[in-house]
């Protein structure tokens, strides 16, 4: 410390303890969000209408190989509040407006457990997220510890809402749907009598080819080998030749696009004329321009019902493609209906306060984009509906729709 | 230790015979070659036995096989171009530049966008090519050139941790600025040739993947002329035996360490366009695996041994590719293709047990 320093230490002091204090009067704004006229903070700031904030924790890989789907959900959300904030939204008679709070997980299970903590040391009212079953997972009892709802709008790994939580959600159908349907769909109608299995070694890709191989085994079909990569890879080309010395029918790879793409690739190298198929995770854009011509005849599942036979779909891409000038990659419908599903029980709760409005989260009878939403006991999609997909001249094409009839009293 | 980056506590005896292995690619004395062969006939009758004993052992089809060779080949040729540009660098400095796979990575990410560029402009493909290479290889030049006058130079004589901390340090920089530059995605690479694929004997094998072989093997041919035969190779002996004499001797050290740089990364990037092409994709991320496995293939190789490199790298690859090939029918399933770097690791640890200095690589007294 300098002399100058001291000597403008005086002058100063003013203004620091003028700063705290206003942070401190909005510290207390956030809070209290039913406390929608702290009494204190008239003065502070005349020109502000006094509206409570309510925090919506948002949690996906922002960075790293699979920020494109992070990003996709990360914007749906973002949509769903700014089309809430600009709507109005009243809670208990009171405006309210939405904040987000969006986080980077970066696909990663530690990272995903301190982006949790800093979520509910955020006061978010509750979270959408995360991506990854592998982040959502350990992420889920952090939300648990602290009482804050939690709806992932993408996880599929059926144990994430098999650990007895209260506060886990989600808005789309598990693997232990999704996984059947595509083995039903390989076995009944592709005739497939020989099936390779490969996973990348996540809990979202070991989780749905199991699901999948069960149900393939169970139908008659014969597993002729069960092979293993990771996320990271992009060579093949050693599992694919092991598989394509066993001849099978077909191919089913758990794992998202960044794999797939190149691998299907590499099958045609390797001249394989086994039909590759898929889960959620590479049924997106970016696997068709990965894979290039190579993606004909690929096809893939995803929870939910085809974009454009969502209730709100078409309109929903074209404001998405508006705003953030992008195609909607895979769960941002998801992601926008999670906000709405959380916003509604709010208000049905006449609270804000995780603790008041917990319960209605469950008792949600909601219709989004997706369709109707309702949950069962543990926090799943009821009957939530899955859409096997094709890709025919360089655009996936829904072939058929299994499930998703909707709740009773939605309709 | 006379390296440049050790600490300066012992300064080197000017008579002291030097005792590292340096750029010591292709021995110059008769003895050496007598002892190169011997190192390799072993392998070579190694890998026979393998060739022999796996598709019997699994009763596996040939044309399965083979199939698995040129994959392992290719993958290994790839870790073998990378490795050149490890071993270069240990070579001259006894540095490990980290940084190497992110070079890499940039190089990949710049031929991408000049390649579109140009096919978008409706230039034909192989100037498009051409120029992608070319100017993926200056990028990484003037990157080399940065990185070790920013990174390294400052260090060289501090204690040999610093420079290894900047360089994870670059490494980091690099990639998360490749990914501010060009976004996170996973990019598709345009395909840089014809990919329809030779079939020999059932193994298919593209253009792209044998110029990736010849490639490789005629870089480390080329870098061993340069070292042994040309007068910078000469400044680049000098410099790694001992800077300090060399500089007395009038070689600009700082210049030879400088011209290194660039050209292990001008190698790099010409590997970033092969493995992107070979992959057709390219991200921010690719350098980071790639660099790890590459460095991995220049210790069993013997680092500092350009020769090591690449037999290192064709180990490594061969390894690989056999091993997630068959390892979950020698078993009986029990342990399946994610076990791979499992034993790609256990046999570099292996070799290091019995020959510390890798494969090829020469004795070096370690001295504190």
């Amino acid at each position: 410390m300098t002399r100058a320093h001291l000597a403008s230490y005086t002058p100063s002091t003013k203004l620091i303890l003028a700063t705290a204090a206003m942070s401190l009067l909005a510290l207390a704004g956030c809070g209290k969000q039913e406390n929608s006229a702290p009494a204190a903070s008239a003065p502070a700031e005349p020109a502000a209408p006094a509206i409570a904030t309510v925090k919506i924790g948002m949690a996906s890989p922002l960075t790293g190989p699979q920020a494109h789907i992070g990003i996709d959900i990360r914007n749906g959300v973002q949509l769903a509040v700014d089309d809430i904030n600009a709507a109005g939204l009243t809670i208990d008679g009171k405006p309210v407006k939405l904040e987000l709070v969006a986080e980077d997980d970066e696909a990663n299970p530690t990272k995903a457990t301190t982006v949790a903590q800093k979520l509910v040391d955020a006061k978010v009212a509750g979270v959408v997220g995360h991506f990854n079953s592998g982040s959502s997972i350990p992420a889920s009892r952090v939300y648990s510890d602290a009482g804050i709802p939690q709806i992932s709008p993408a996880s599929t790994n059926p144990s994430y809402t098999e650990q007895g939580y209260k506060t886990t959600f989600r808005v789309v159908a598990n693997d232990s749907q999704q996984g059947p349907v595509v083995a039903t769909y390989a076995v009944n109608t592709l005739k497939a009598k020989t099936i390779a299995v490969i996973d990348d070694s996540t809990a979202y890709g070991q989780g749905l080819a199991g699901t999948f191989e069960a149900k393939a085994k169970e139908l008659g079909a014969k597993i002729v080998a069960h092979e293993h990569t990771t996320d990271k890879d992009t060579d093949f080309a050693a599992i694919l030749t092991s598989i394509k010395g066993k001849k099978p029918d077909a191919v089913f790879f758990g794992g998202i696009d960044t794999q797939s793409g190149p691998m299907k690739k590499q099958m045609t190298t390797l001249g394989m004329k086994a039909t590759l198929l898929g889960g959620d995770g590479m049924q997106t854009p970016n696997f068709i321009a990965l894979a290039g011509a190579d993606a004909e005849g690929v096809m893939a599942s995803i929870p939910g019902l085809p974009r454009d036979k969502m209730p709100g779909g078409p309109d929903f891409v074209k404001r998405f493609k508006e705003k953030f000038g992008a195609e909607v990659e895979l769960f941002a419908p998801m992601g926008y209906d999670a906000v709405h599903v959380l916003v509604e029980a709010m208000k049905r709760a006449n609270s804000s306060d995780p603790a008041k409005y917990l319960p209605e989260v469950g008792k949600t009878q909601y219709n989004g984009v997706i369709g109707p939403i309702a949950f069962d006991a543990k926090g799943d999609l009821v009957n939530g509906p899955v859409t096997i997909y094709v890709v025919k001249n360089g655009a996936w094409e829904a072939v058929e729709t299994v499930g998703g009839s909707a709740p009773a009293a939605a309709k | 230790m006379c390296r440049p980056y050790a600490t300066p506590l012992h300064p080197p005896l000017l008579y002291q015979k030097p005792d590292k292995p340096g750029i010591n690619a292709l021995p110059v004395k008769r003895p050496n070659v007598v002892k190169l062969r011997e190192q390799l006939i072993p392998l070579i009758i190694d890998l026979a036995v393998v060739l022999v004993f796996l598709p019997n052992a699994t009763n596996s089809r040939m044309d399965i096989f083979l199939q698995q060779i040129v994959n392992g080949l290719v993958l290994g040729s790839i870790y073998a171009l990378v490795a050149l540009g490890y071993t270069m660098v240990y070579g001259l400095l006894g540095l490990i530049n980290f940084a190497h796979g992110e070079v890499v990575m940039v190089g990949a990410m710049v031929a991408l966008s000049v390649i579109n560029f140009g096919l978008a402009n409706g230039w034909p493909l192989p100037l498009a090519v051409l120029l992608a290479t070319a100017s993926a290889m200056l990028c990484c030049m003037a990157l080399g050139w940065l990185i070790e006058r920013v990174g390294y130079r400052p260090l060289r004589h501090a204690p040999r941790l610093a420079p290894l901390i900047s360089a994870i340090g670059i490494s980091i920089i690099l990639q998360q600025l490749m990914m501010l530059i060009w976004g996170s995605t996973y990019r598709p690479f345009p395909a840089l040739f014809n990919s329809e694929p030779h079939v020999v004997l059932g193994a298919s094998i593209t253009d792209l993947q044998i110029l990736i072989i010849v490639l490789a093997a005629a870089t480390m041919g080329g870098l061993m002329l340069l070292v042994q035969r040309t007068r910078f190779g000469r400044a680049m002996r000098a410099t790694a035996e001992n800077p300090a004499i060399a500089t007395l001797m009038g070689v600009n050290t700082n210049r030879v360490i400088a011209l290194t740089f660039m050209l292990g990364s001008a190698l790099g990037a010409l590997a970033g366009v092969m493995v992107s092409a070979n992959y057709a994709i390219a991200h921010f991320s690719m350098g980071f695996m790639l660099g790890l496995k590459a460095f991995t293939a220049a210790v069993l190789g013997g680092i500092g041994n350009l020769a090591g490199a690449v037999v290192g790298g064709l180990l490594l690859g061969l390894i690989e590719a056999l091993c997630s090939g068959y390892i979950s029918d020698l078993t009986g399933g029990m342990f399946g293709s994610n076990y791979r770097d499992v034993f790609a690791f256990l046999v570099l640890i292996l070799v290091l047990i019995f020959r510390p200095s890798g494969l090829m690589g020469e004795k070096v007294a370690e001295r504190a």
